[in-house]
């Protein structure tokens, strides 16, 4: 099978003296789902960052989508994320934008016609049941119904690789259920590759997915 | 409203940039119409003892426009009562020359000088009466409106760079958090700063069409019309092509310098 992330002595720091990822080895195949899991501050979101290139290795090399991370440039980097979808923890929406512009982002940045961005949001929102919230701003909505637009956002596109930071953190059990559904969907029907950092792992997942754990800097695959 | 309060900060700097620059303009065109105006009631009286060729003098002083000699009969007439026809001719032909001599712009005190002091060295001229006492009082009094006019000029404009500045700190704060989200879903460059761009260039509009208000009210009210026909000068206080294109370029190029400061300066977030 395809790999689409392939990490080798992969190591991630802030400043030179605290590395928070070190020498890690680790690769992801194309289409699969997979759960990171590790205490807070044990490096879940740091690594997810490394991986839209927020964050360059320090050490080892990181190459996702076929793009080598530590010394890429900026066009590639662009292109590497128009083919990602994140979803972020604190949302990341545009508070000026209402929240079908939000959803067309990507839509946008990839070029997509008009009428099939719109067909495209239309549909997502349906799928996040934001139907009725059309015309508002993010600021207007909950925070689960933020996360749900931030979830629709990220899938628009149709992206190869789906990174999602804690992306049912604080939720109620209805809005959680509402975007497990949707990555699984996404992962299923149009093999997009799902890397969901989490606190917890639901017990409803009806995907086969893998679970790696972070702990002191290291990673490894829990079975 | 949230829209309207977005321009309003940078339309009221641009149109502060746009309405000092048109005032200096305008007392610029007006200082030029009353030299103008002075130029042609102002000239130096030349006594000489012999008869002078225009021609000379305009190649001794090249500010000369025009030289015109003054008769002798107005003064003549005073006398002829008590003189004979022929004294007044042997009169005449012993009487000095005198000359007007028309300067193609007004002069400053130092040009007068200088025209002085040439004229002088032609051997006949005996007498330059420049005016000098009542001329020198009229340029200082110019020099002064246009010095007290181009340090108001100069003063509002730092105030309004200082606010454009300010400006430029809350447009960095607002707009980068938007464009840092662009960039996290591989937005180029243009795509990113597009909004910023169109904002500054509709605004550069929206000033541009703010001042081209004013100054055609302005130029069409009485009161100014009054004014300018008291001092016995006519200006064109709006250009209304010239004067609202100029205005336009200007507050396009102040209003995309800020949101290219904008672009370059933004830090992408970790």
């Amino acid at each position: 099978m395809d790999k689409v992330i392939i990490a080798n002595n992969l190591s991630l720091a802030y400043s030179s003296d605290d590395t928070i990822i070190n020498k890690v080895n680790f690769s992801v195949d194309t289409g699969s789902f997979i759960f990171i899991t590790g205490a807070s501050g044990s490096g879940k979101s740091t690594l997810l960052k490394s991986l839209y290139g927020a964050l360059k290795p320090i050490e080892g090399s990181l190459i996702v989508g076929g793009v080598e991370l530590k010394s890429v440039s900026k066009k590639k980097l662009n292109f590497l994320r128009k083919h990602l979808g994140i979803v972020f923890q604190d949302y990341k929406l545009v508070k000026e934008w209402t929240i079908e512009k939000n959803i067309m982002l990507p839509l946008i940045i990839n070029g997509y016609e008009k009428s099939v961005t719109q067909n495209q949001v239309d549909s997502l929102l349906k799928h996040v049941r934001l139907q009725h919230q059309v015309g508002k701003y993010p600021q207007e909505l909950s925070g689960g119904e933020q996360q749900r637009v931030a979830v629709a956002r990220a899938l628009a596109h149709n992206p190869t690789v789906v990174l999602a930071d804690e992306p049912t953190g604080n939720l109620d059990d209805y809005s959680s259920q509402l975007i497990w559904n949707l990555l699984e969907g996404a992962n299923e029907q149009l093999e997009t590759t799902v890397i969901v950092v989490t606190h917890h792992i639901p017990e409803t997942m009806k995907v086969n997915y893998k679970h790696y754990h972070i702990e002191s800097g290291g990673i490894c695959e829990v079975i | 409203m949230k829209s309207f309060k977005n321009h309003l900060s940078l339309v009221i700097a641009l149109v502060s940039i746009l309405f000092t620059i048109q005032v200096f303009t305008v007392v610029n065109r007006s200082i030029d119409a009353y030299k103008d105006k002075l130029t042609k009631n102002y000239s130096l009286i030349i006594v000489s003892q012999n008869k002078l060729l225009p021609r000379e003098l305009k190649a001794k002083v090249s500010a000369i426009a025009d030289v015109i000699e003054l008769s002798p009969d107005s003064v003549i007439k005073k006398l002829n009562i008590k003189i004979s026809k022929n004294n007044i001719e042997l009169l005449k032909a012993t009487l000095p020359r005198f000359y007007k001599l028309k300067l193609g712009k007004y002069p400053s005190p130092d040009e007068i000088k200088k025209i002085r002091t040439k004229l002088l060295e032609i051997q006949s001229i005996t007498t330059v009466e420049s005016f000098s006492a009542t001329h020198d009082t009229i340029y200082n009094l110019l020099l002064l409106f246009k010095t007290v006019i181009t340090v108001l000029a100069f003063a509002i404009l730092i105030v309004t760079v200082l606010l454009i500045f300010k400006e430029l700190r809350i447009w960095q704060f607002k707009h980068n958090e938007r464009m840092n989200i662009m960039s996290l879903f591989g937005a180029p460059t243009w795509l990113r700063s597009a909004v910023l761009f169109r904002l500054a260039i509709v605004d550069a509009l929206i000033a541009s069409v703010l001042n081209f208000g004013i100054f055609s009210y302005i130029a069409s009210s009485s009161w100014v019309s009054q004014q300018l026909n008291t001092i016995g000068i006519h200006i064109v206080v709006f250009n209304t092509v010239n004067d609202f294109l100029s205005g336009l370029v200007i507050a396009i190029i102040v209003s995309i310098f800020l949101a290219a400061f904008i672009v370059i300066g933004q830090k992408e977030e970790l």
